[in-house]
Formats: C-alpha cells, structure tokens, sequence
C-alpha cells in the first residue's frame, strides 16, 4: 500500500510542477506532461518499468475522451461530415499506409510485416491532438475540423485493422511462439472470451458486441440515469456514469476490441440522450487526470538506452515518419482546399503517430505478427513522434498565426461573425416560450433543467432539454458556455438565478445576459449581479392585460396601444432612476425612504404621461396625431 | 439617438446629411439595405433605420425634430409602395411634421432644407409614362411629398430612383447605381451638387454627370 501512495504521489508531483510551469511558458499542458514523465522516468529512474502497466491503466484517459467526443457527436452531425470523414480520413490511412508499406519493403521487410508498421504509423494520435486542439481553442477551425473527421475516421479504422492484424502473422513468430510452449502474450489478456476462437468467428462476436453497446445506449441507459437521477443523489449519478464507461471498457477488452471505440460508439449513442451534459461533466475531471497520467508514462515510457543504441535508425525514422505524414496531409489539403493557416494547422498537428500506434504494436505482438527487436524500435519512435507535436503546435501559434495575421485580417473577421449558441437554464413555463421563438427562427439552443421530471414532461411535446443544475459551473461547461453568444436565465429559483447571473458575468463576461425577474426587487438584484436584460415576468402580461381592461371600458383600441407605449415609456426611463437610488441603500435597507419617494414621484409622472395624450394643445412634443388648432388656415392667408 | 450628430459636418459649404430609412422587410432586401450600409460608410452622413429604431412605430417626435434641425439635407430612403411611402415614414411624416414645428405660424424649423427622395420602383421606367400602366410620371407620382416639402419651406429634390428593382441584380444594373449613390453622398457633403439644377430633373438619372460640379 505505502508503495502505491509514494508511486501515486510521484506522478502527481510531477504533474502539478511541470504542467503549471508548461503552461506558464505557453508549451501548453500536454508537453509540460510528457517532460514530467521524462524527468520522473529515464531522466530520474524515480519511476521505472511499471510505468507499462501504468499506461494499460492510464490508456483509460482516452477511452473516456472518445466518450466524451462521442457525447458531442450526434449521429446526425456524424453523418453530416460523411464526406469530410471518409474522404478526407480514408485518404490519409490509405495514402500514408501505401507510403509507409513502400518503404518497409524497400527497406526489405517482410510485405506482412511492413503493412503491420504501415498501419500503425498512419494513425495519429487522438490524446494529444485533440487535447492541443481544445486547450488553444482551435478546434472549432477549419483546421481542427478537418483534423478531427481525420482522426475520427482512424479511431473507426482501429476497428478493421484489429480484424486484419491477425491475418497477418508470421508462420515462424507463431512456431517460435508454439515452442516456446509458455508464451507471456497472453499475461493482461487472461480474460478473454475470443482468444482461442477461429478469425470468423471471433469477428461475429465483436459485431455483437458492437451492436449490443449500441443497443444498450439507446435503449437501456436513459431510463436508468432517469431513475438515478430522481433519486437526486450526486455521487450515485457520478458512479453510474463511471460504471458504464468501465463496463464498455471491459467488454470491448473481453473481445479484444478497442475500448476507445466502444466508448466512443456508446458516446453518439448517448448524444442525444438528455443527461448528456450531465455525464460530460461527471467524466470529464476522471478523463482529465487519467490522460495526464498516460502522458506521463509516454514520457516515462522512452527508452533511452534503446534509442541511444539505435541512435541514427531512431532519429531517421521519426524524421521519415514526420515528413511522409506531413506531406501526405498537405497534399490532401490542396485537394479539400483547406487554405492558409488552416493547411498549416492541418498538416502540422495530424503528423505524428498515436497511442492507437502502441496499441496496434502490442496487439502485433502478441499475435505474432511483429519480431520483438523491431517492436523496441518503434515504440520510442512512436513516443518521439509524439513528443514532438506539442512544440509543432507551438511552431504553429508562434510562427503561422501571426504571418496570417497579418495577411488575412479580414478571413479574421468572418469567424468572429458566426453565431454562437444560446444557452436557456430552465424550461418551465417561461423558458419554453423563449426557446420555441429562438428555435423557429433557426438559433440553436441548449436547454438545461435540474429536473429530470420535468426535462421528461416537455420531451412529450418535442422540447430537447438536457437533464443538470445550471447554477453549477462545471454543467456550463459542458453546455458549451466558451462559446455560446447568450445566456438566459429563466429558473425558478431567485438566489440559484442569482448565482448563475454571478458567476456568468465573473468568468465568461463576453455572455450576454437575460434575465427573468420575479419582482421590482429581484429585477435589481438581478441588474446588480450583472444581467445585461432584465424583464419582469409580470410586467408585460400585466400590461397586456390592463390595456384589455381599457378596451373594454370603451376606449379605442388604437388610443390604449399608445397608452401602453407612454406607460412602458415612462416606466424604463424611471427604473433606471429607481434603480440608481435602489443600489445606493445598502444590503440590509434597499428600499429607503427616498426611494419609496422616487416611487410615488414616478407613478405621479405615469399619471401625466398619460393625461398629457388626451389634453390638446401644441406646447408639448410627446402627443401625437393632435389636429392642427381650429384657426389654423389663417396662417396661410 | 447617439448618431445625431457624431458624423455631423459643420464647414462651411458643405452639408449635413441625413438619411430616414424606411424597409420593413430588410432581411429580403436587395437594393436599399446595401444602399443603407453603404451610406452609413459615408463620412458627414448620418444613417437612420426607422423601422429598426421604431419597430412598434413609437417615434419620439422630440428627439426626431431635434435631428431634423442638426441636418441640411433630408433623404427619405424607401422602397415605392403602392405609390408612396411603407407605413413608418407616413407614420413618421404625421407625427414629427407638426404645426408649429415644420408649418403653420412659426413652423420654420425646416425653412430652406432640401428634401431628397431615394427610391427602388418595382416597374421599369418605360411604366411610368403617360402611355405606360402606371400612367404618370415618377416625379408626378411623388407630388404629395412635393407639396409636404413646400408646406414646410423645405427645398424639394428630383428623386434618385432605380426602376425595375427587383430584377435589377440579376440584369447586373445595381453597380451602376451603387457607385452613383456613393458618389452623390460624397458630393452632397462636399456642397458640390447643383441643387437648383437637381430640382427641375424628373430624376437625378436623366442627367447624373451634369449636376457634380
């Protein structure tokens, strides 16, 4: 036990040095990760060989960021990005392989085992490019786009290449293995229900597992969160969202598939599902620190000795890979016309291999497909590769930015323009009203409810809302506050209201927003905390109302209308008054004896705005439609 | 009301321009509203969408005749509706236009103002001629404004008027409109238009060239 808390405070004493530090001098988080790894790892030996099972371990991190991708991915929006994705990422797996499978048999490699290494070095890596791509707020670009359907389509490609990698193993490594009668392969692969199965068959019981994931998302989870979530017990909601990530995990591991892909799968599946905030928000602080972590082991995970031996092999190798990846990407955003910094972006961030690489190299391994010595190999040079891209995005930031910058201020421009979303915390009676006018008009809205109930309830009149207590920051978040154009603030809770209109305007002050109040006082208090638009629930129903009575005690329509208007009127111009001498009582006493003066003194002015529409004459410019006096023609004579 | 007078240019022989916009449907808008941003690009000239100010035609007449009174140049900017102007202007011209202020006894606020109408017709010029369907002259056609702008003291303008509007993108007949306008603007602040001149045209078209001096 006192080992595995040293170990634990090791790793994260590491992190908590170097990622701040990283930070800091803008290397951003996942280099200031990979040095602590390095510095803890070959650097200090203060760590050492377990960092292997740490990385089984710490791999987790991804599988939980594909859920969360998957999360944000509906399958709609997937399908929308068919073209992008097939032909963009098919592109790049199939020419980048035929590259990398060229040089393997020029180099005089077996052609089983050069397209082995061509399959894992076509991949990038998700972990880190995608990390890099939403921490330095590129991922909504045409660049982080395009990166992502790229990266996207390699995730799915793992799939086949599972499938494929057996086929392809070596008769002698499968004698040697056979002789060798023990055979450590199957050491962490113990539990599984496809080892000893035939090719066919072991491939139907993958697709069944696939399907019932899919199955399960769509069927099963929803009536249970909703279950969980009535229970209005935090941490339960919390356990049963780990507990359906690990349990994917385990079964796509008992499959020998990867669990990064079943995550992901059960991710879209779920993305439509109501409490899909309320999950991004309980896995994302786990998903956080485990990809830390299997940063850290990827730096702790480079052999030094292995690299110095092979020095020049290793330095050429990272190199070729690099450049071929890169060349490859450019070539391809020519042909997608990706332009400009885009391109760069583009070519920059994709050209490194990826963890799916190590994943594919031990799967090679343990079925025989790839020799040991050429496996050691690779596995710094995958590391290295990885280790690099974090400072190509610097190169990126420091050097391409800036040049376009100053080139393309207008393409600037027209970014800043798109629209964000809007954001509606509460969907009861108000926020319903305000969600149907914003989405007849074709804004996008994310709506959000603490009430699981009542999230149910309007789903029956085809109202999407997410399940989760907008009052908390984290659920913000994951609503997409950073980048959402507005927030308004419809709940029915005064201080929770209070408390999201504080917070809001504190850490996301670019937000607009509006406000429901309940009354003049919360109105205020609302203004106050930093509400941009302030209205009354009341105000103009009451209005509506109180006009209706007018037309039934036989005034004119017409002449009520401009009653109402001079009454709203004169009501905005006094409650910035009011609310002037409102704020300067203090916390305990705000409505002082002056400010109940300014009351009645407005309600006054109310009453004369009013009659000054009725009385006839010139000397005041507010009437309107008054008749010219009755002598008026003898002006013209 | 803060555009009032920010743009506002005071040197001598030169003029204050204002442009009342009025477009109920600017988001289907393929002559005015480029025509209005244009405008609002233009330095001396203060831009006035009323039916983005106005949306429940609550114009307050006060602060309306205040900015009539900071300006030399009045453009109305409209398209033609049923021979006259969309409801917010009229509306407008109801309320702010009051005895005392624009006419009547001591109603000289206005005296000696121009009063340009800037105008997208539907039909073709050839309808607007005693032989065409609508039978009268644009010029004719406008007489009420005409007579408003007398009544006022005001000096009335031949309108600046593009015709067949809306298949005038299409013809690839806006550029050369859109450059007239901004030339016009210019030359308005600049004090460089023949206004006398300009007044006796049926429309500034029919002799662009010879009314910059």
């Amino acid at each position: 036990m006192t080992h595995y808390f040293v170990q634990a405070f090791i790793y994260l004493v590491a992190a908590v040095i170097a990622v701040p530090i990283a930070k800091r001098l803008g290397l951003g988080s996942v280099l200031g990760y990979l040095i602590a790894g390095v510095v803890i790892g070959p650097l200090t030996g203060l760590v050492g060989s377990e960092t292997v099972t740490i990385q089984h371990f710490a791999e987790f991190g991804v599988v939980m960021m594909l859920f969360l991708v998957g999360l944000e991915l509906e399958p709609r929006m997937l399908w929308a990005m068919r073209n992008k994705l097939v032909g963009l990422g098919g592109l790049q797996l199939a020419l980048t392989s035929l590259c990398f499978a060229a040089l393997g048999l020029a180099f005089g490699l077996d052609w089983r085992i050069a397209v082995a290494i061509a399959l894992m070095l076509s991949l990038s890596s998700t972990a880190i490019v995608l990390q890099s791509l939403q921490e330095k707020g590129l991922a909504k670009t045409e660049g982080g786009q395009s990166a992502f359907s790229v990266l996207l389509f390699q995730d799915i490609a793992v799939i086949p290449m599972l499938a494929l990698i057996p086929l392809l193993a070596l008769p002698e490594l499968i004698a040697a293995a056979g002789a060798g009668a023990g055979a450590d392969e199957h050491h962490h692969e113990s539990l599984s229900l496809v080892a000893h199965l035939p090719g066919w068959l072991h491939a139907s019981v993958v697709l069944a597992s696939v399907a019932a994931v899919v199955a399960g998302g769509r069927y099963l989870c929803n009536p249970l969160f909703r279950f969980i979530a009535n229970t209005g017990l935090r941490e339960m909601f919390t356990a049963a969202a780990l507990m359906l990530v690990i349990g994917i995990a385990a079964l796509m591991s008992l499959v020998g598939l990867s669990p990064a892909l079943g995550a992901f799968l059960a991710g879209v599946t779920l993305a439509s599902s109501e409490f899909r905030h309320e999950l991004e928000t309980d896995i994302e602080p786990f998903k956080g620190i485990l990809l830390g972590l299997f940063f850290i082991t990827v730096g702790a995970g480079i052999n030094f000795g292995i690299i110095s031996e092979n020095l020049l092999l290793v330095i050429g190798a990272v190199v070729a890979v690099m450049l071929i990846k890169a060349l490859v990407l450019m070539l391809l955003a020519k042909l997608f016309k990706i332009h400009a910094s885009d391109s760069w972006l583009f070519f920059l961030s994709l050209a490194q291999a990826g963890e799916f690489g190590f994943v594919l190299l031990s799967f090679s391994q343990q079925n025989h497909v790839l020799p040991k010595d050429l496996a050691a190999i690779l596995s710094p040079v995958i590391a290295l590769t990885m280790f690099l891209t974090p400072l190509l995005f610097i190169f990126y930031e420091k050097f391409v930015v800036t040049r376009y910058q100053k080139h393309g201020a207008e393409q600037q421009d027209e970014r800043v323009d798109e629209q964000g979303t809007v954001i509606i915390a509460g969907i009861g009676r108000f926020g319903q009203i305000i969600n149907r006018l914003l989405l007849a008009n074709d804004v996008p809205t994310v709506v959000l409810d603490h009430s699981a109930s009542m999230v149910q309830r309007v789903a029956k009149v085809n109202i999407k809302s997410w399940f989760g207590d907008a009052s908390r920051p984290d659920l913000l978040h994951s609503a997409g506050i950073e980048e959402a154009s507005m927030l308004v603030v419809a709940i029915d809770d005064k201080e929770r209201g209070l408390a999201l209109v504080h917070h809001v305007k504190k850490f996301h002050p670019k937000v607009t927003i509006l406000a429901r109040a309940f009354d003049r006082s919360h109105g205020y208090e609302l203004s106050h905390a930093g509400a941009d638009i302030v209205i009354s629930e009341t105000y103009y129903s009451a209005l509506e109302l109180g006009g209706e009575a007018l037309k039934a005690l036989g005034q004119h329509a017409f002449k009520v209308e401009q009653m109402k208007a001079a009454f709203d009127k004169t009501d905005k111009q006094a409650r910035e008054h009011m609310y002037a001498e409102w704020a300067k009582g203090d916390e305990e006493q705000r409505f002082t004896r002056s400010y109940l003066d300014l009351f009645l003194e407005v309600e006054r002015r109310l009453a004369k705005a009013i009659k000054r529409n009725r009385v006839e004459g010139h000397d005041n410019s507010e009437g309107g439609w008054t008749p010219p006096p009755k002598a008026y023609l003898d002006d013209f004579d | 009301m803060a555009s009032l007078d920010s743009r506002s240019n005071t040197r001598p022989g030169s003029n204050r321009v204002l442009i009342l916009f009025a477009h109920p449907a600017q988001d289907q808008s393929e002559i005015n509203t480029p025509m209005f941003t244009m405008a609002s690009a233009v330095e001396g000239v203060s831009c006035v969408d009323l039916y983005g100010q106005y949306p429940r035609h609550d114009i307050d007449v006060a602060a309306e005749q205040e900015r009539l009174r900071q300006h030399d140049v009045i453009i109305f900017m409209f398209p033609l509706y049923w021979y006259s102007t969309p409801a917010l202007l009229k509306d407008w011209m109801d309320l702010v236009l009051e005895y005392g202020f624009a006419y009547g006894k001591d109603g000289t606020a206005l005296k000696d103002k121009y009063l340009l109408p800037v105008i997208s017709a539907g039909g073709a010029e050839a309808a607007y001629q005693q032989n065409g369907y609508n039978h009268f002259s644009i010029r004719e056609l406008l007489r009420p404004l005409e007579q408003t702008a007398n009544l006022c003291l005001m000096k009335f303008v031949a309108p600046f008027v593009l015709f067949g509007s809306r298949t005038a993108v299409e013809d690839k007949r806006v550029e050369q409109h859109f450059q007239q306008w901004r030339h016009l603007l210019q030359a308005l602040v600049a004090g460089k238009v023949d206004l006398k001149k300009a007044a006796k045209l049926e429309h500034l078209a029919c002799d662009f060239e010879g009314l910059i001096k």
